[in-house]
């Protein structure tokens, strides 16, 4: 066999490789009832759950609260199945925290608290928003 | 009045670059099978009428645009979304890349500059390579034609040239058709920097300059030239690296610079989309080096080449259609030219692939056996795992798209991209990154010499060496204890010794061909840099006050943040350090002014100057000058000290636009030789939320009495008959008087003067001063002249703060200056291989 062809199938093999360890180490979108029973089973991995903030009538944000000095924050997330959970967040709350219409959490359960080591935002595009805001 | 000419010509502009991009690429191509000579001249001629015609137009759109933008004109709504009246003139530029339109705009100047030198350089290969040019050019004018097609509702591009009534479904235009704004949105805070207005032309430029290889290649087969096309692509491939590479790094330094992720890359799906190709590039510069050298790996040239410029179109495609979604924090918006995007990709990936298959079989092929002791073994390796190290990053990446696919066929994929992103990648790029190095550190040897199994022993033995002994320094003076890192390192080192050996012995042969072992060094030295700026990358701002976070969750945390309260020094990792209150940036003078020495106006860019303003023993201004300042920013001073010796001061700043939609923070970074301390806010104090304020406590003073407040001493020092009250007409029948306190604070002394008016003789005004660096807010709620005595209400809450959080990075300008070695090594061996 030539020296080509075993380095061929040697790029082939990391190749296969580095897929199976991409799937291995990739995450999942999941609802809060999933992330629970995936952490009862023992998979500690961190997954993401895609939701919204828990609003009254009156579009008031309710459930947010901070910690005393500032430095970390919980809210309560309503998932897309609409079961609702309280997060909590090691970090001071973004500034555009409470503006943001979707919020992506990355991090899993301890316990029955679901920590978040990561808190992606989507806000409301000035692209979207089909509302003149200056100079009127 | 609204501008519809300047509109109407800018439209006109994009439709006769459009047009005349598909004329250029039809007589090029026609040029290209013209058999006679003289046909081939006339169907030439017009493709260049046709390309001049192309580029004018597209000098045109820019040149319009820029108007709009210039002059403000905000019934259009690419001006309206990105700029304003404030904006400073070289901000305006930036506008251009803020929109979609506007970059692709960027990237077609770029294609007809290019275009135009190859039209005056390669006579032989101009009908061809200029064919793909124009097609490329084509299609990217079609994202901005704006063109709906009449009966299928079908519209193709998203023009920077609608109005804005077009854009928006206002009700103000259904009552006011004409209606103007009087200001525009401006431009996200995060694109007024510098490298904003340099960083996007480089990367277009590289961007750009991977359509030349591309095109020749695709020539190459399709003329079967099949080895023609390796000479005059081969510099072309060098300048876009180096190009290619340094808008990369410029990105990553403007993120270091101006975002506060804390670091200068983040593997952030955009991100991956030019770091791929970019590597592929690398590979595919490596190959045919090997081709030109050895006539081997002449197929994988035509396969490598081809791949990079696809990997632009498929980056194009990531960050443009919005399929990133959730993934990125940074990619554009859809402007629903998803459809339109994915047609651009397709047809040139599906083109390319169905003409390399027809002519794969007459592509020469060399049957030699590839020698381990040759440089084109080591380097094939090299290259072999560039690919590797791209596709690694690939992969993930691709999640979105590969959720998009199952959908399409009606499945439902969950898969999420890695959940800690820096972590995945890093963990295995590096090992990808050690043993790039050490493949070719060790290539290089071979690539000036033959070798045989003893020359190489006695190439190797000293490098080896010296790597290991610079190594053992390394470890004496700061303690790698991870493995992978260990491994990192000795790579870097080798990289480095092994090709300044090379440079040595380049150098005294000619000093033109030491680029590739200046680009080698500039490569190790980056590993060493990244390696502790990254990887040792320390946060000082642990938080050591003791308090119990949340008592649910224990304390398994780090606190990486810290709070700090103005005038109050903590300590942190060796520093103590201060938050001395809030900091404005006038528009005309270096420095920073106190927030509390000026008086806000009608306008929120003129201020006027309570008292003369001093920065760094600078007199900046005088006491009732007016100036102009940025409202939008704020800067957090803070100063560490060490031993009670000021180390550094530090301004970072926080932007605020609400129009914009958000509080953005920039860090402020103190670079010292051997490491920078990069701190940035992590959340500010929110001005607009009402303080809560205590219960009034009464106070009966005299004139020149001392008394305690928020337990600083202060003082009633005089009483002033006051003429104006700002924001209140007074007439002759008022009466109104001001005291004065003077409160003395941790570093100053600060002056309050609330106010007592007297209204037609009855009605009472009471106006407080507060100062939130004291936390005190006092009133004056009455006057008994009898005993020349006053009513004070004093209020107090918490003062002031700031949440910061601090990094060192370690030997981060080895990481610069590797960058700056890497870009003189490109730019050697690109002069050398133009002039060939």
């Amino acid at each position: 066999m030539k020296k080509t062809h075993l380095l061929a199938i040697l790029v082939i093999g990391v190749a296969i490789a580095i897929i199976m360890s991409t799937a291995g180490d990739a995450s999942t979108y999941v609802t809060f009832d999933q992330a629970h029973e995936m952490a009862a089973a023992g998979n500690t991995n961190s997954i993401h759950v895609v939701g919204e903030l828990k609003k009254d009538a009156r579009g008031q944000i309710i459930g947010l609260e901070k910690s005393p000095d500032n430095l970390s924050f919980s809210f309560v997330l309503l998932d897309e199945a609409r079961r609702e959970q309280t997060v909590f967040y090691n970090e001071p709350m973004p500034p555009d925290f409470t503006r943001s219409e979707k919020i992506v959490v990355i991090g899993g359960y301890q316990g029955d608290h679901f920590i978040a080591n990561k808190i992606l935002l989507k806000c409301p595009s000035k692209y979207q928003e089909q509302k003149l805001n200056a100079g009127v | 009045m609204l501008h519809y000419f300047i509109g109407n010509l800018g439209h006109f502009f994009v439709i006769t670059s459009f047009v005349a991009g598909l004329a250029a690429s039809f007589t090029y191509w026609r040029a290209t099978l013209a058999g006679e000579l003289h046909l081939q001249n006339q169907w030439l001629t017009n493709g260049r009428v046709a390309f001049v015609t192309h580029g004018v137009a597209v000098v045109g759109i820019i040149v319009t645009l820029f108007v709009i933008i210039y002059r403000h004109y905000f019934e259009y709504h690419y001006a309206y979304s990105h700029s304003s009246l404030h904006l400073p003139g070289q901000y305006m530029i930036s506008c251009f890349w803020e929109g979609q339109e506007g970059s692709f705009l960027l990237w077609m100047f770029w294609h007809v500059v290019i275009g135009l030198v190859l039209i005056r350089n390669r006579q032989s290969w101009e009908a061809p390579v200029m064919t793909i040019f124009s097609l490329v050019q084509a299609f990217l004018a079609s994202m901005i034609l704006g063109v709906v097609i009449p009966g299928l509702d079908l519209k193709i591009g998203s023009s920077p040239f609608i109005l804005l009534r077009d854009a928006m479904n206002d009700p103000i235009f259904a009552l006011q058709p004409n209606f103007i704004p009087k200001d525009g949105n401006g431009l996200n805070p995060l694109l007024q920097n510098y490298w904003m207005v340099i960083h996007p032309p480089t990367l277009f430029l590289g961007f750009a300059l991977t359509l030349v290889p591309f095109a020749f290649a695709i020539a190459g087969l399709w003329q079967r030239q099949y080895v023609e096309w390796i000479k005059p692509a081969l510099p072309w491939t060098l300048l876009g690296g180096a190009v290619l590479g340094l808008g990369i790094l410029m990105g990553g330094y403007w993120a270091y610079e101006t975002l506060s992720f804390g670091g200068y890359w983040n593997w952030d799906p955009v991100e991956n989309a030019v770091y791929v190709p970019w590597l592929v590039l690398i590979a595919s510069h490596h190959t045919m080096l090997i081709y030109k050298n050895n006539k081997t790996a002449l197929r994988l040239s035509f396969v490598l080449v081809l791949s990079v410029f696809i990997l632009i179109l498929y980056s194009t495609f990531l960050t443009r259609s919005g399929i990133l979604g959730d993934a990125s924090v940074h990619s554009f918006t859809d402007l629903g030219l998803s459809g339109q995007l994915l047609l651009y990709l397709l047809f040139f990936t599906v083109g390319a692939i169905i003409l390399a298959v027809m002519r794969w079989k007459e592509v020469p092929f060399s049957e030699k056996e590839v020698g381990t002791y040759t440089g084109e073994f080591w380097i094939f390796l090299g290259a072999a795992t560039l690919c590797l190290m791209g596709f690694q990053v690939l992969v993930p990446t691709s999640i979105p798209v590969y959720n998009k696919i199952v959908e399409i066929f009606g499945g439902r994929s969950n898969l999420a991209p890695p959940a800690n992103q820096v972590e995945f990648y890093s963990k295995i790029q590096l090992w990808f990154a050690a043993v790039v190095a050490l493949l070719s550190g060790t290539a290089q040897f071979f690539w000036w010499k033959k070798m045989d199994r003893a020359a190489i022993k006695q190439e190797i033995v000293s490098p080896l060496l010296i790597t290991l002994i610079l190594f053992a320094l390394l470890l004496l003076t700061s303690r790698i204890t991870n493995p992978s890192f260990m491994v990192l390192a000795i790579a870097g080192l080798y990289i480095v010794v092994s090709n300044a050996k090379v440079l040595y012995r380049t150098w005294k042969l000619n000093p033109k061909l030491s680029g590739g072992a200046l680009a080698h060094i500039g490569l190790g030295l980056m590993l060493i840099g990244i390696l502790y700026s990254a990887g040792y990358s320390k946060v000082v701002s642990l938080n050591n006050t003791g308090l119990l976070y949340n008592r649910d969750m224990g304390t398994e945390f780090n606190r990486d943040n810290l709070l700090l309260f103005v005038n109050e020094p903590r300590t942190m990792g060796g520093y103590d350090i201060e938050f001395l209150g809030e900091r404005l940036e006038p528009v005309n003078k270096r420095g920073y002014v106190k927030r509390r020495d000026v008086e806000e106006t009608m306008d929120p860019f003129k201020v006027i100057a309570r008292r003369d303003i001093m920065f760094k023993s600078n007199k900046l201004y005088s006491a009732k000058d007016t100036f102009d300042i940025y409202p939008e920013n704020t800067f957090y001073e803070i100063q560490l000290s060490r031993e009670g010796k000021v180390v550094a001061t530090l301004f970072p700043r926080v932007q605020q636009n609400p129009a914009m939609g958000g509080i953005l923070p920039s860090p402020d970074i103190r670079r010292n030789l051997d490491r920078d301390l990069y701190t940035h806010v992590s959340a500010p104090m929110n001005r607009e939320a009402e303080p809560e304020w205590s219960k009034v406590e009464e106070l009966r003073v005299k004139p020149g009495e001392k008394f305690f407040v928020n337990d600083y001493v202060a003082i009633l020092e005089k009483v002033q008959r006051i003429t104006e009250l700002p924001g209140v007409r007074l007439t002759d029948e008022d009466v109104a008087v001001k005291i004065i306190i003077q409160v003395q604070g941790e570093h100053d002394t600060f002056t309050l003067e609330p106010a007592f008016l007297i209204r037609n003789r009855e009605e009472v005004g009471r106006v407080p001063d507060e100062s939130g660096e004291l936390g005190i807010k006092i009133s004056l709620l009455n006057i008994y002249p009898d005993a020349n005595e006053f009513l004070l209400g004093l209020q107090t809450r918490q003062k002031d703060w700031v949440i910061i959080k601090a990094m060192e990075k370690p030997l981060i300008n080895i990481l610069w200056l590797g960058t700056g070695l890497l870009m003189i090594g490109f730019s050697v061996a690109m002069v050398r291989r133009f002039r060939e």
